[in-house]
């Protein structure tokens, strides 16, 4: 033991899907937050308003 | 039991993988691959019928965020079912490469993105849309991974039969985000899609017996035979011919969308009749695969037809 901690090295590859896994996770938020001010615009005071 | 796979993998009958933790290399696509996008397309056209033929003006807006919501919905059950069954889905030619038998994805990532998924498409359908939909959508992923994936597949051959509800339920979950309710109208398009399933599935179950049988899952031709699913095959296509009619029996559809169901469901028994008497080697096969490709027509075809009248308020 050299008393440094283990750490894991990435390859270019894990890199790459990484990187394109976290772009797409960021685009399916945003999308999700875009979704939810344009419904509330749509239904204005109605959004409130959740039937059963 | 389990069954061993390759090292550092071990596929349990459960679907659950104890692996070493390595960086994954999973691209999108392969994440795209897990939610099943071919179902998905079907779920949702059939979703987009029930939603369009019901009563009443929907905003476009709340309309698209409804089928989102469905095909997403869908896809957390594609992913959820590929999770529980990685082990036979390793065995299986037709299966074998999707990403969890790749290791691709991990068995715990797969889990986790298709309850964070169906988390997030009942949730949103509930808060933007209605809370009927949402209800419905939650009890169809958890009839498909419970009820169907993980009791029936491998223990009954009626698995496809009764699981077929699953598949059955997106035209509803469309009129009822429409409409806030439920009435006659999609318990018809419900059974319609539920007596259709046997004859589809079963029809490619014909031509894959061995992988089913390897895979251990009792499907009817592994457990009751060729012949036997061959005569149900039949059986389910003639009752589906007064089924696929039913919404224009009782005057929900007109008479062009009628005769289209009656032609349809005429040449279904007849794909079906071929099946049952073509019993031996590359003919046989080749009539299962026709009238499994016959079965998607029918349904879209059928449909098709309900979107057509009901988007011009025929309905």
């Amino acid at each position: 033991m050299d008393g440094k901690p283990q750490r894991i090295v990435l390859s270019e590859q894990q890199k790459r899907s990484r990187r394109a896994r976290s772009i797409a996770i960021a685009l399916a938020l945003g999308a999700l937050v875009i979704l939810f001010y344009v419904v509330t615009l749509v239904k204005g005071p109605g959004v409130l308003n959740r039937p059963m | 039991m389990s069954l061993l796979v390759s090292e550092g993998a071990e596929f349990s009958a459960s679907g659950v993988v104890s692996a070493r933790h390595e960086p994954s290399i999973a691209s999108v696509g392969d994440y795209v691959a897990l939610m099943k996008p071919r179902v998905m397309s079907l779920v949702v056209f059939t979703a987009l019928v029930g939603l369009v033929i019901a009563p009443g003006h929907m905003h476009p807006v709340i309309a698209f965020t409804a089928l989102l919501c469905i095909a997403v919905g869908a896809g957390a059950a594609g992913a959820l079912n590929m999770w529980y069954d990685a082990d036979i889905d390793a065995v299986m030619t037709r299966t074998s490469n999707r990403p969890i038998p790749q290791r691709l994805i991990a068995p715990g990532e797969a889990l986790a993105f298709g309850i964070v998924l169906a988390a997030f498409s009942v949730g949103t359908l509930g808060l933007l849309v209605n809370w009927l939909a949402a209800s419905l959508l939650a009890f169809t992923v958890f009839f498909y991974i419970v009820v169907y994936t993980a009791w029936l597949k491998r223990s009954t051959p009626q698995n496809i039969v009764i699981g077929g509800a699953a598949g059955a339920f997106p035209p509803m979950i469309g009129w009822a985000a429409a409409t806030g309710d439920i009435s006659l109208e999609p318990w018809l398009l419900f059974l319609i899609i539920f007596f259709w399933t046997p004859p589809h599935f079963w029809a490619l179950s014909l031509t894959r017996t061995d992988d089913y049988a390897r895979a251990r899952i009792p499907m009817l031709p592994v457990v009751a035979g060729l012949q036997e699913t061959r005569r149900q095959i039949l059986l389910y296509s003639v009752v589906l011919v007064p089924v696929g009619a039913a919404p224009w029996l009782f005057g929900y559809a007109d008479a062009i969308y009628g005769m289209t169901a009656l032609v349809a469901g005429f040449l279904m028994v007849a794909f079906a009749w071929r099946v049952r008497n073509e019993r031996e080697g590359a003919r046989a096969d080749r009539a299962a695969h026709h009238l499994f490709a016959f079965s998607i027509i029918y349904l879209f075809v059928l449909f098709a037809v309900l979107l057509v009248e009901g988007g011009l308020g025929g309905w």
